[in-house]
């Protein structure tokens, strides 16, 4: 699921101009809060609190857990699997998010231009973001296949040599999920970009010219401020990745597509080490601590407005 | 200037038909028989048509259970979702409730919590309820980690309606459940338009959650049972191909029946 916070395009900018006036608040209003704060708590809160306690023990799910400490932190320094998906975790936040990010920046000033065409150019670029992840797997599977359309490709052009079983390969499964949830991610942040640079007030690139900035001072100090909230939508989608890899290899061969979000599933839902699993997802939240963190202050400070 | 308009459309047309391309490919499989693509290779040009494999996905695939089961989930997600964070963000952005503040960044950083930390505990918890491998797990394990972020949405953009309006109905004695459900309802309209699109599309083509919650290949909605149809038809592309084009269709209709506000919706906050 997305990360955003208020928009123009939707929300009316919260300018509350003077305080309210202190309102009783009616009993009822009690239920219209506490109802759905308990669903989250009973369902989000209470959870996580366990997925907590639970990385501090063993279990397999049907006994007892059993307490063990840091007993799994400590194996997880010894795992050579831990090491290969988190590594593969810190390609994937640079090259999928980065990629996503260029690539999407790169297209939205592109296509931030009205004009004859632009409006096609935008819709055939976001079209796969309304695919889910599982159906985007599959198509590309099709084309890496041995007999699919990028071996015959590589075939026509005369490139046998570099035919490849792009997802049985350890050295290129990676990368071979990697486009596909690019393909994906790319016109959604697009579309993220283009709703920010729409939202600059166009006076403030007459003020820089006046200030005599050229076109990269205007993007560096003008531009790229007002974007700067897509990135950390950018980074939480990369480190939610899970689908694509399960749908196209399940991490595999060997591993070598791993990423610690389909490690952890495995951990849990395969090998049944709750615990450990549960520790994985410890060293997950961790990672994601910081973006949620940064999202919260600026949900803060856009709510004091 | 001319040159230009000309590379423009040369580049933005390129990126187009490449990124278009692998949907081509998909119907052109879909529409494929078994014995070309057999014959003639994955990456053939089509050498058959025939709409067997639809078919075929459709009833012996599974994908008509799946749908219902998709549709079954979804929607009530969809409207859940819409209501009880409709009622919560009423109360957190019209009243002086305390801690407001605190509480919506708590609801909201729920959400933004990774779902890994939730899969074991929430699969064990629906086990206890027993309600484990049943529609009705998915529906408010989905419901409760929405939540947050569109309670948070929502409260923003309630805010932003003016306190005059509120004022007058209160002088002309509306009770609380009154106004929220005959004037801030109504004129939140645009936010929940959008954020029904973008929520229907997450749901429906939700993969984690599903798969943490259900087990039994029948009571998978479309998007795992996508998975299992793979699983079924291991080198008939075409039916796979087939069922992949069923699985995106309800999106594609969402996204372009309510293509504004699905827009909108993404764009929601991107800016600041």
């Amino acid at each position: 699921m997305a990360t955003l916070t208020a928009s123009p395009t939707v929300a009316p900018q919260p300018n509350r101009v003077r305080r309210r006036q202190k309102r009783r608040v009616p009993p009822v209003l009690l239920a219209f809060l506490l109802v759905p704060l308990a669903v989250e708590a009973f369902w989000v809160f209470w959870p996580a609190l366990q997925g907590f306690w639970l990385s501090l023990t063993n279990w397999d799910g049907v006994s007892a857990p059993s307490f063990v400490g840091l007993g799994n932190f400590r194996e997880l320094f010894g795992d050579p699997i831990f090491r290969d998906s988190a590594f593969n975790t810190l390609i994937w936040l640079v090259l999928f998010g980065g990629l996503s990010a260029a690539g999407g920046l790169g297209l939205a000033l592109l296509l931030q231009r009205e004009g004859r065409g632009v409006g096609f150019y935008r819709a055939a670029l976001f079209t796969p973001v309304v695919f889910s992840l599982v159906a985007t797997s599959l198509i590309w599977q099709a084309i890496y296949q041995p007999d699919g359309l990028l071996n015959k490709l590589l075939g026509g052009l005369g490139l046998e040599s570099w035919q490849h079983s792009w997802l049985a390969d350890p050295d290129t499964a990676l990368y071979a999920v990697l486009v596909p949830a690019l393909w994906r991610q790319v016109g959604y942040v697009m579309v993220l970009y283009l709703a920010g640079l729409k939202g600059i007030d166009p006076t403030l690139f007459e003020a820089a010219k006046i200030d005599g900035a050229g076109r990269w001072q205007q993007f560096r100090f003008v531009t790229w401020p007002q974007l700067r909230s897509v990135n950390s939508v950018v980074l939480s989608d990369s480190l939610r990745s899970f689908d694509v890899v399960w749908a196209m290899t399940k991490g595999g061969p060997y591993h070598s597509s791993e990423l610690l979000s389909t490690y952890m599933y495995a951990t849990a839902f395969q090998s049944l080490r709750l615990g450990y699993a549960s520790a994985l997802a410890v060293v997950i939240f961790v990672l994601a601590f910081g973006v949620i963190v940064a999202y919260l202050v600026r949900a803060f400070r856009e709510d004091d407005k | 200037m001319k040159g230009k308009t000309f590379a423009f459309h040369a580049v933005a047309g390129t990126l187009s038909a490449l990124w278009l391309l692998p949907i081509a490919l998909v119907l052109l499989t879909a529409i494929r028989t078994f014995d070309d693509i057999a014959g003639n290779g994955l990456g053939a040009l089509p050498d058959s048509f025939s709409l067997d494999s639809f078919g075929e996905a459709w009833h012996a695939g599974g994908q008509s259970q799946a749908m219902l089961n998709s549709l079954f989930v979804t929607v009530p997600t969809v409207l859940l979702s819409l209501a009880l964070s409709a009622a919560a963000a009423f109360a957190l952005s019209r009243y002086d409730i305390p801690f407001r503040r605190a509480i919506i960044l708590l609801m909201l950083a729920g959400n933004l919590l990774p779902p890994q930390i939730l899969l074991v505990p929430v699969a064990k918890l629906c086990e206890l309820l027993g309600i484990y491998d049943t529609l009705p797990a998915l529906i408010v394990v989905q419901v409760g980690f929405g939540l947050g972020f569109y309670t948070f949405v929502l409260q923003g953009f309630m805010r932003a309606i003016p306190d005059e309006i509120q004022q007058a109905a209160t002088i002309d004695g509306a009770g609380a459940v009154t106004i929220f459900w005959r004037i801030i309802l109504p004129m939140t309209r645009p936010a929940l338009a959008a954020l029904s699109a973008l929520a229907f599309t997450w749901v429906f083509n939700d993969l984690l959650w599903a798969i943490t919650v259900l087990r039994t290949g029948t009571v998978m909605p479309v998007t795992p049972a996508l998975l299992g149809l793979q699983g079924q038809y291991v080198s008939n592309w075409n039916v796979i191909a087939a069922g992949s084009v069923i699985a995106a269709i309800p999106t594609v209709a969402v996204f372009l029946r309510f293509q504004k506000h699905f827009i909108s919706g993404l764009a929601i906050g991107a800016v600041k």
